[in-house]
């Protein structure tokens, strides 16, 4: 059991959950997620790492309601079953971070996607990199962490579907319309976001990183539930990732892998995993 | 021994073989013939002492015959279980040239059994050493060294990866097979002796090895043979794929098959799964019980199955089919990416080889279609890298921890069970677990 410190709306359906989890915090680096058990009975779920604070050993996630898995967790007072991390490899960027100072760095998030994107953000500006960000959501309601990202980034651009806030329209039109140089970029957010940011830069020669979130079970390589095709070779998101470069990455076959929620068999699984609250705003589905 | 009623089963994850009652223990203890020397002691990987124990069970004194197995072997109830005694002690057993082995298994179990009702399981820790140990990995083989190293007055603290303890024990070997009971009161034996359990702490990840090595004296690497191995044929990647470790995991550890549990698990009508070890079969008798059509695929025939003997007979009174000599060459999808069935080849049998086992090649030109909704690969397991990330253990190619006994290129590590051996059995876990606590008391760390 691990000691919930703080488990609060912060956003349309978006919550923020602080825990007590030294054993994951101690070596934490931006970058890294965590899975979390809400009941023993529970499903396991990725969830991204958005702070943490060694001296206190308190880490901090943010999670959307999207199924009856993360319903679930909203209901959670004073302790959580399970949490284990720090999973996966740290931000490449972290990892090389004497390469990248006095170099611009564009990092590019979709919805909750802004939660790990926050931390490394952090990260690069302590180390003096040079830092913008664009931040895309539905609609200005779904906006998070605003004040703490214009607040990190040098340059910090909200882009909304329905034009409610900033910039009206995708991400990738936001990108296009700065024509500004950057040495790399950063994607993070649902599947098909960071297929066409990634296409995008593609045309625009900046080398792409993309963080991938499939569904997992173990995070520590054991299931094979988390595999991705990358370059032509089948690679595990837990341990391989989940940072992968997005110019090599294969998104359609990510993209039909969750083709499996249109199959009768696949929404009777979804409807297990997300119960009423299907709303095909995740992605997974393919709804969308 | 007998069994679960076959149409009973499907539906339910109660254990099938159901064990003996005294009367049935007594008659078979009595069919042994107390060989003055028993060829059943040199087919048992720990030499438990099993004409003795046998004996002490026809004297009606079941606690001695506890005490005489526990000397060599730290989970009884367990191996009694899922030994495979037929290519061990039984296989040596005078009585088997000649009609039936002793069910030397079965009698260990129905010892154990007994020992576990009786709660005659609780072990005695010498007084406390000062010393610290820390154990990779909390399958049989990490418990076994735990146990033996509290018992000697070390302080074990068990890291383990999952958010349960005992390794394959709970989320590999079916509650069918395996009761997690049986394992949770092994474990509550150890916590009883003062080992600590730290669990969600993937070595590697949360702490180094290196890290280890400043608050502890002697590491011991238990983390198993857990990474799933996929064949590599074009569209493996569809859906309705699944490793072996993904579907066995959601049914054993997360209980999807429990009323309360929230785990889905994916589920076609018409499931191959591929393989012919025990990771297969406890994959198809699992989902068989969902009440699905189940097929077995094997690229070579029944007689060499891998699996312990009692589960293939199982198996097959469970209704599922043995699809032998057949071997997928391709998933084949629908345009979502779908399964849809299975390219597969004949295969044929060809001379053994060097270890006796025969080999097989592809018959050119015999590939068919096989439909089926759901594909489950059990094709084996290699050593997780993850504990030794950051590490100076050396490895071999295979990824597997070289030792010298149970000791590793440093020297305040240890390692054994399937993450030295590859993946291997229960009772050579254990075993190794015994002598690696064994080094690490001799070696005075
Ligand atoms: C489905 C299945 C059925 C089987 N049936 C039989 C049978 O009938 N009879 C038989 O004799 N054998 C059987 N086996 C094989 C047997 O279970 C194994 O040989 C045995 O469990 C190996 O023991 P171990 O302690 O070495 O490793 P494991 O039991 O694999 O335990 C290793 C543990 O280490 C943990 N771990 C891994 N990496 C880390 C890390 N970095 N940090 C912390 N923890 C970590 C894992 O999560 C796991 O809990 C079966 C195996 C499977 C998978
Ligand atoms: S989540 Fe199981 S292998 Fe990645």
């Amino acid at each position: 059991m691990y000691k919930i410190l703080k488990n609060e709306l912060i956003g349309e359906n978006i919550f923020e959950l602080d825990v007590y989890a030294p054993l994951v915090v101690n070596k934490c680096l931006p970058g890294q997620f965590v899975i979390v058990m809400a009941y023993e009975t529970s499903e396991r779920i990725p969830l991204t790492i958005y702070d943490y604070d060694k001296s206190t050993g308190i880490l901090k996630m943010i999670y959307q309601v999207v199924g009856a898995s993360t319903k679930e967790l909203v209901d959670l007072d004073d302790e959580i079953y399970s949490v284990v991390g720090p999973l996966g490899n740290p931000s490449e960027l972290v990892m090389n971070i004497d390469e990248w100072k006095e170099k611009k760095v564009i990092f590019v998030a979709g919805g909750v996607g802004i939660a790990p994107v926050y931390p490394q953000i952090k990260y690069l500006k302590e180390h003096n990199v040079k830092v913008d960000c664009i931040y895309g959501v539905k609609n200005e309601k779904y906006l998070i962490l605003e004040e703490k990202m214009k607040n990190i980034c040098d340059n910090f651009y909200i882009a909304t579907d329905d034009g409610s806030k900033g910039y009206h329209g995708l991400v990738t039109d936001c990108l296009k319309s700065l024509d500004k140089h950057y040495d790399k970029c950063v994607a993070i957010g649902p599947v098909v976001m960071m297929k066409y940011v990634s296409m995008l830069t593609k045309d625009l020669n900046i080398p792409t990183i993309v963080s991938m979130n499939p569904i997992m079970v173990d995070g520590t390589g054991m299931c094979g539930a988390c595999r991705l095709i990358v370059d032509g070779n089948v690679k595990f998101a837990c341990v391989d990732g989940p940072e992968f470069d997005g110019h090599k990455v294969d998104f359609d076959a990510a993209i039909k892998r969750m083709n499996i929620y249109k199959t009768f068999e696949g929404r009777k699984y979804l409807e297990r995993c997300e119960g009423s609250m299907h709303h095909g705003n995740c992605g997974n589905c393919g709804d969308k | 021994m007998r069994l679960l009623d076959k149409k009973e089963r499907i539906g339910s994850f109660s254990e099938v073989a159901l064990g003996y009652n005294d009367e049935e223990a007594l008659n078979e203890a009595s069919r042994c013939l107390q060989c003055a020397n028993p060829q059943c002691v040199k087919g048992c990987p720990v030499e438990v002492r099993i004409p003795e124990f046998i004996a002490s069970i026809l004297n009606g004194d079941v606690e001695n015959a506890y005490k005489i197995i526990r000397f060599s072997s730290a989970l009884p109830a367990v191996c009694g279980r899922v030994c495979p005694q037929e290519k061990q002690c039984e296989s040596k057993c005078i009585r088997g040239y000649k009609g039936e082995a002793i069910a030397i298994g079965a009698l260990e179990r129905y010892v154990a059994d007994y020992a576990l009702k009786n709660k005659l399981t609780s072990l005695k820790a010498k007084t406390k050493n000062g010393k610290k140990v820390a154990i990779i990995g909390s399958g049989p083989s990490g418990l076994t060294c735990a146990g033996e190293l509290a018992k000697e007055g070390y302080e074990v603290t068990v890291y383990e990866a999952l958010h349960k303890a005992g390794g394959v024990l709970v989320y590999g070997i079916p509650e069918f097979r395996l009761p997690k009971k049986i394992v949770e009161q092994e474990i509550n034996a150890l916590k009883a002796l003062g080992v600590e359990f730290v669990l969600n702490a993937p070595i590697g990840k949360c702490m180094t090895i290196e890290d280890l090595k400043r608050e502890y004296d002697a590491i011991y690497i238990a983390s198993g043979a857990g990474l799933p191995k996929f064949m590599g044929i074009e569209n493996e990647n569809a859906n309705g794929v699944f490793s072996a470790n993904e579907v066995l995991t959601r049914i054993n550890l997360m209980g999807s098959f429990k009323e309360d549990a929230n785990t889905p698990i994916y589920l076609g009508d018409n499931i191959v799964v591929v393989g012919g070890g025990n990771v297969a079969c406890d994959a198809a008798r699992s989902l068989r019980r969902f009440g699905k059509k189940v097929t077995l695929m094997y690229r070579r025939t029944k007689a060499e199955l891998p699996a312990r003997e009692a589960e293939v007979e199982h198996l097959l009174e469970e209704g599922i089919e043995l699809l032998e000599l057949t071997n997928p060459v391709k998933v084949l999808v629908d345009e979502d990416f779908n399964v849809v069935g299975l390219e597969v080849k004949k295969m044929e049998l060809t001379e053994k080889d060097e270890s006796g086992r025969r080999g097989v090649r592809e018959i050119e030109g015999s590939n068919s279609n096989f439909d089926c909704d759901m594909v489950v690969m059990a094709l084996g397991t290699s050593p997780n890298p993850l504990s030794t990330i950051e590490s100076s253990v050396k490895k071999d190619n295979k990824g597997l921890i070289i030792v010298e006994g149970t000791k590793t290129s440093d020297d305040k590590v240890f390692a054994g069970g399937d993450a030295v051996t590859g993946a291997a059995t229960v009772i050579l876990a254990m075993e190794a677990g015994k002598k690696a606590a064994r080094e690490i008391v001799e070696n005075d760390i």
